[in-house]
């Protein structure tokens, strides 16, 4: 029986096991590869989502458990990749190997969609489940604070 | 050694080859050619692809100007500074220029991307090639005007002449290009003074960035190929030797998209005792692999344990074997006529890469050619073996270039990419093989566990009269390009890249260093090239100890190094890469202890200490310091790091902001090396495979950071590592000055901390 529910905005039905992991789901059988596989545990935040709107890991959500909701990847987060979180990481030079940083990004927009202002530790606290491995860590706190701030521009 | 194998420029840069530039289906190419070849006609030798194997570069018609680069995209923004480097000479228009990160092919050269090499091999070669390009532009561009050569100018994609001028690529368009240079008319070229550059040491964005904001970049993990099948691999309880002796799927067969379990069959022994879970899909195999039961007879090294590999270590320093790296006359006569000696062991754990994007590849058979799709950083490395796996010659093996989710080493060996052509051959279909974070951590080639012996001999006057270094670790060059072993003095071999460091530049009288191969860790594993390699352990080492020393003499560590610091003989540096030698290694010491407030009062249980190092190798020295500012609690003996000061001499920075975030990255990973990260052996096998267990640093715990590089006009050198190996002995120097807590082994747990307090 298919699952259904909404990837950015579009409806989908899959027709897969119900444990399958979501993060599976969106690249594999959907095709959106934005969204990474780093650690399989929920650990890195790689795969990183928004769930009805809250950061969630993909790889330890199964399909069956989002069934009817709202799913929005990196793909999905702006019409242009112009959110301003996208546009404070080129603005600071953020990513080196860019490999977390769809999860970085979409884990800090769920962090700005409840709290505007963040505090470095509201932003450690918000953060700290996302392993970033090349240690873009300062950029990373730098370009939430930039885009909490109003004053992002991708100029640089 | 290390730069006479792979880097073929001489001193001045550009021997044995020419440059040519003919016209092509892309407009017109520019390309180093061999001298044979001078005499030929351009286009011919573009057309017939003879030029030498080497970076290069095209112009178009609509002026787009296309630099290939060979070189992995790993985060280090690496096809920005090279393209820059052409730009600047070439002066084109930056908005013109584009990176081609190629597939291999011999017309390329060599591709390997590591040892902070990159930006020092290619600065020179690149900006001849640049420069050769404007100046058939500009004479072109002058016949096309009207104009005498000497009259126009190259700028921002145009030659001007007196007022009049012409597009690059309207010369492309209209104008014929071919030329040939030699390669004294190559030097001769003349190459912008520093003052006259605008593009080498100026800020700009990175290319490979925007793409890494939205999902578009695709690195090898989202790599598909029509008709492809899942992989996921079955780890043997080995690296070396191990058999399938029997497999049972049965629970596996009524699972959805299962297919088969297959047991490769490998003729280059790069996975022995391998089998594949295929499946319609990649969850399909993770659902399938957890209900299938293989029985493998293990190979050697099943029942190794950390300790042991310290411990075959310590015997292997207790005896005379090994390799003599430096071995200077009378060193036995001083430490026997010593007033006293001071001696120390360090030792470190074993480091995972961790690189996020788990090793993954596709193999596939196209048009009589094997193909990997994979990201990789030595792919010259690995196509001799996937080549001996397939039963084919190399050259019937290409790899499709993608963007790396991470090297920092790891990706050097490209091990990963042999069981995707195995089963893609078994097959007959393309295989995707993805490795779980599980997988990609056994199957990693991690950084050797290490042992290391230091000992200095002083006089009655406390005087430095002499100094030995023994060093043991798994060797990775032994395991995967012996040819880049090189003869010690006693005539045996070692691998250079695990012992850099430790032929260091202070001047200690008699010095002696010797490299040992832990012949036990190479059996077990394959030991991996890790970001910086060797100065991950010697520099532990040497840092350490000499803050030893100076606290053993009664003086400032600082003032310590700077007395031994004195640059004479070898140690003065030669051109071009070492130019000033240790001098320069004094001064971002001296400018990196005065900007931490070295010898402030700083609050209870807090500290300040310092490490110097000339970052990868002596033929490449990146001159620099750091002073780490902790905290420790001597109840739990936790240390927090709360400030790095690293301040950096790489001579001519060429992309500034790269620069900086490489450094950032790079003094992190020491600190994560130093604090958070290490794991041990069991059974053969590392223990700590995900991140339940494994905690790299994580953004609550980054210090602070002030980075500063020297203004410089030296040779371009190495950034990716040297930050790296830095941070680790200032921080335990730092504990020492903070509570007198001595440390000697990397990681430093707080249970280490507490125990040397007590």
């Amino acid at each position: 029986m298919a699952i259904e529910f909404k990837l950015n905005g579009s409806a989908v039905a899959l027709d897969v096991p119900a444990d399958t992991p979501l993060l599976w789901a969106v690249r594999d059988e959907l095709n959106l590869k934005g969204t990474k596989f780093g650690c399989g545990i929920g650990m890195c935040g790689a795969c990183t989502v928004h769930i009805d709107g809250v950061a969630q890991r993909s790889c330890i959500t199964t399909v069956a458990a989002v069934a009817g909701k709202n799913i929005t990847t990196i793909e999905g987060l702006s019409e242009n990749g112009d959110h301003p979180l996208q546009q404070a990481w080129v603005a600071t030079q953020t990513p080196q190997c860019g490999y977390c940083q769809s999860g970085q990004i979409m884990q800090a927009a769920s962090l700005l969609a409840t709290n505007a202002a963040p505090t470095d530790a509201d932003i450690d606290e918000a953060m700290n489940g996302n392993l970033c491995r090349c240690m873009a860590y300062a950029r990373i706190k730098k370009a939430i604070k930039l885009a909490a701030s109003g004053e992002v521009n991708a100029n640089v | 050694m290390s730069k006479q194998s792979v880097n073929t420029l001489s001193e001045t840069g550009i021997s044995r080859r020419g440059f040519m530039i003919g016209a092509t289906s892309a407009g017109f190419t520019l390309a180093f050619v061999p001298h044979a070849l001078l005499s030929s006609a351009p286009a011919h030798a573009m057309a017939e692809k003879l030029f030498e194997p080497t970076i290069w570069y095209s112009i178009a018609p609509s002026g787009e100007v296309s630099v290939n680069i060979t070189k992995a995209e790993m985060g280090q923004h690496v096809g920005t500074a090279l393209a820059r480097i052409v730009a600047e000479e070439l002066e084109a228009n930056w908005d013109d220029v584009r990176v081609n990160h190629v597939d291999t092919e011999a017309k390329y050269g060599l591709f390997v991307t590591g040892g902070s090499w990159s930006v020092w091999q290619n600065f020179d070669l690149l900006s001849r090639a640049g420069a050769a390009g404007r100046a058939s532009l500009i004479e072109e561009g002058a016949k096309l005007l009207g104009e005498k050569a000497s009259d126009c100018v190259a700028e921002n994609s145009f030659v001007v002449c007196k007022g009049k001028r012409i597009s690059f690529g309207d010369i492309v368009a209209k104008g014929d290009l071919s030329r040939a240079y030699t390669d004294d008319q190559l030097a001769a070229l003349p190459i912008k003074a520093r003052k006259d550059r605008k593009l080498v040491g100026a800020q700009t964005a990175a290319i490979d960035i925007p793409a890494k904001t939205n999902g578009s970049t695709v690195y090898g993990i989202d790599a598909t190929y029509p008709g492809m099948v899942y992989a996921k691999p079955m780890m043997p309880p080995t690296r070396h030797g191990s058999v399938v002796k029997s497999v049972d799927d049965s629970a596996a067969k009524s699972i959805q998209g299962y297919q088969q379990t297959l047991v490769l069959d490998d003729p280059s022994n790069t996975v022995p005792g391998w089998a594949l879970v295929i499946a319609d899909s990649y969850h399909a195999a993770l659902r399938a692999a957890r209900v299938i039961k293989i029985d493998w007879q293990a190979g050697p090294g099943a029942d190794v344990s950390e300790a042991d590999l310290l411990q075959r270590g310590a015997e292997l320093l207790a005896g005379d074997t090994g390799s003599l790296v430096v071995d200077n006359e009378h060193v036995d006569h001083m430490f026997d006529a010593a007033d006293s000696v001071l001696e120390a062991s360090y030792v470190t754990n074993t480091v995972l890469h961790f690189q996020l994007e788990p090793v993954n590849a596709i193999g596939l058979q196209k048009d009589g050619r094997w193909e990997l799709h994979t990201g990789n950083q030595w792919q010259s490395l690995i196509l001799p073996t996937l080549g001996q796996a397939l039963g084919v010659a190399p050259e019937k093996v290409v790899m499709r270039t993608y963007m790396l989710g991470g090297g920092f080493g790891r990706r050097l060996n490209g091990d990963y990419g042999v069981p995707a052509l195995l089963a893609a051959k078994a097959l007959g279909k393309p295989v995707k093989v993805v490795f779980s974070r599980e997988d990609d951590s056994r199957f990693d080639s991690p950084r050797s566990a290490s042992v290391q012996n230091v000992s200095m001999a002083f006089d009655a006057n406390n005087k430095v009269m002499a100094m030995q270094h023994a060093a043991t670790a798994g060797w990775p060059t032994a395991a995967m390009a012996p040819f880049f072993m090189g003869p010690g003095t006693n005539g045996e071999k070692f691998d250079p890249f695990s012992i850099n460091g430790a032929n260091h530049w202070y001047d200690v009288g008699a010095h002696r260093v010797r490299a040992v191969m832990n012949d036990l860790a190479n059996e077990t594993f394959r030991p991996g090239w890790l970001r910086s390699v060797g100065p991950g352990w010697t520099n532990w080492a040497v840092e350490s100890f000499m803050d030893e020393a100076a606290h053993k003499v009664g003086v400032d560590p600082v003032a310590f190094r700077l007395q031994h610091l004195t640059a004479n003989g070898a140690n003065g540096g030669s051109a071009p890469n070492s130019v000033g030698g240790a001098k320069r290694m004094a001064r971002v010491l001296q400018r990196v202890a005065d900007k931490a407030g070295w010898g402030k009062k700083l609050p209870a249980n807090e500290g300040l200490g310092v490490a110097v190092t000339f970052g990868q190798e002596r033929d490449m020295p990146t001159w620099t310091g750091v002073v780490a500012h902790v905290h420790v609690d001597p109840a739990s003996g936790k240390v927090t790091l709360k400030k790095l000061n690293v301040v950096i001499d790489a001579g001519t920075i060429v992309h500034p902001d790269g620069a900086l975030a490489q450094t950032e990255g790079a003094a992190l990973w020491g600190a994560s090396m130093a604090l958070h990260e290490g794991t041990e052996f069991v059974d053969g096998q590392v223990r700590d495979v995900n991140l339940n267990s494994y905690q790299p640093m994580r953004m609550a715990d980054v210090p602070d950071m002030d980075i500063e590089f020297v203004d410089s006009d030296h040779q371009a050198v190495g950034l990716g590592e040297p930050a790296t190996t830095a941070v680790g002995p200032a921080i335990g120097n730092a504990i020492f000055n903070a509570v007198g807590a001595r440390v000697r082994q990397l990681p430093i747990t707080a249970d280490a901390v507490k125990a040397a307090l007590a």
